[in-house]
């Protein structure tokens, strides 16, 4: 996959952290900031996955000049039916060698991991696929290391 | 403020209602500075219809990040250095979560105190939503 560039800006760290509906200072008040073990102001732990904004190729965001799988006249902008219900999240994991901060632009890698099957009562076959996400400093330093597992279902999950 | 290894023991936990009675607002807000715009969370219309679901759904990292608060608020600001999880259920519109961090195991690795973390998020009716580890440095 292609590197991301990935410039951490402060009033994204804010918004990002009014989203999970988190009020600590830390995030977005630099005096107050300071006085914290933090030192000023970083990131929430999962703001990393944010880079999605930095993909300029990010198929989970609407571009003008394509068509959109969400509902505008009819209940999908496509065409022809999906062939699947699309996929979903299964697990995220986060690994810090430190905590990313305003001003630092990243360097951000993607390379597939494993990939496995496994057949569910409530949707069908599950097709994982594991993705490591490696997020680097304009030192080149590593700071994080991501790992991500994505499901595709075969019929959505049923909630029984 | 750091937690300290001193005034911990394995069996302890912190509990925290993270967020109540969610709306969709606050799911679209999560889209927006997540940049996850997967209509799945916001479309009513396509994920009724299309999808086939119930209504709408939260992100997991929505649920994540819910819970990454009440894990900073029990060990402090910057000592995570690890945090995992796994989706086990969906989130909806309406839910109400609570996060349970409760210590595994504490230990100290090169003159580094650390403390291993299990995490459990549950819904309104006790049915579990995210299940997770993390790891943060504490004090001596």
């Amino acid at each position: 996959m292609t590197k991301l560039t990935f410039p951490v800006e402060a009033s994204h760290i804010m918004m990002f952290a009014r989203s999970i509906g988190d009020t600590n200072p830390v995030y977005y008040d630099a005096d107050a900031a300071k006085k914290t073990e933090a030192g000023g102001i970083i990131a929430p732990p999962s703001f990393a996955q944010s880079v999605a904004q930095f993909n300029p190729d990010y198929f989970l965001r609407p571009k003008p000049d394509q068509p959109w799988f969400g509902s505008g006249k009819t209940a999908t902008g496509l065409t022809e039916k999906s062939t699947s219900s699309g996929g979903l999240h299964a697990e995220q994991h986060f690994e810090f060698h430190r905590h990313i901060k305003p001003g630092d632009v990243l360097t951000v890698e993607s390379m597939p991991g494993k990939a496995w099957e496994k057949e569910s009562k409530r949707a069908g076959i599950l097709k994982f696929r594991e993705s490591i996400t490696e997020y680097r400093d304009q030192n080149g330093e590593l700071v994080i290391t991501a790992r991500s597992v994505g499901v595709t279902t075969e019929r959505p999950v049923s909630q029984s | 403020m750091a937690l300290k290894a001193s005034a911990l023991k394995v069996g302890d936990s912190h509990s925290e209602q993270i967020c109540e009675n969610l709306s969709r607002t606050q799911i679209v807000q999560y889209a927006g500075s997540s940049g996850d715009y997967n209509p799945l969370h916001s479309d009513e219309v396509y994920t009724t219809q299309i999808a086939g679901y119930p209504s709408v759904f939260a992100h997991g990292m929505l649920t994540m990040g819910m819970t990454g608060k009440a894990v900073t608020n029990y060990v402090g600001d910057g000592t995570l250095t690890k945090f995992g999880v796994r989706f086990t259920n969906q989130v909806w519109p309406g839910d109400t979560l609570t996060a349970i961090a409760k210590v595994a195991e504490l230990r100290n690795e090169n003159g580094q105190n650390y403390v291993d973390l299990v995490l459990s998020t549950v819904n309104q009716d006790g049915k579990e939503v995210m299940t997770g580890n993390a790891t943060a440095r504490v004090d001596a």
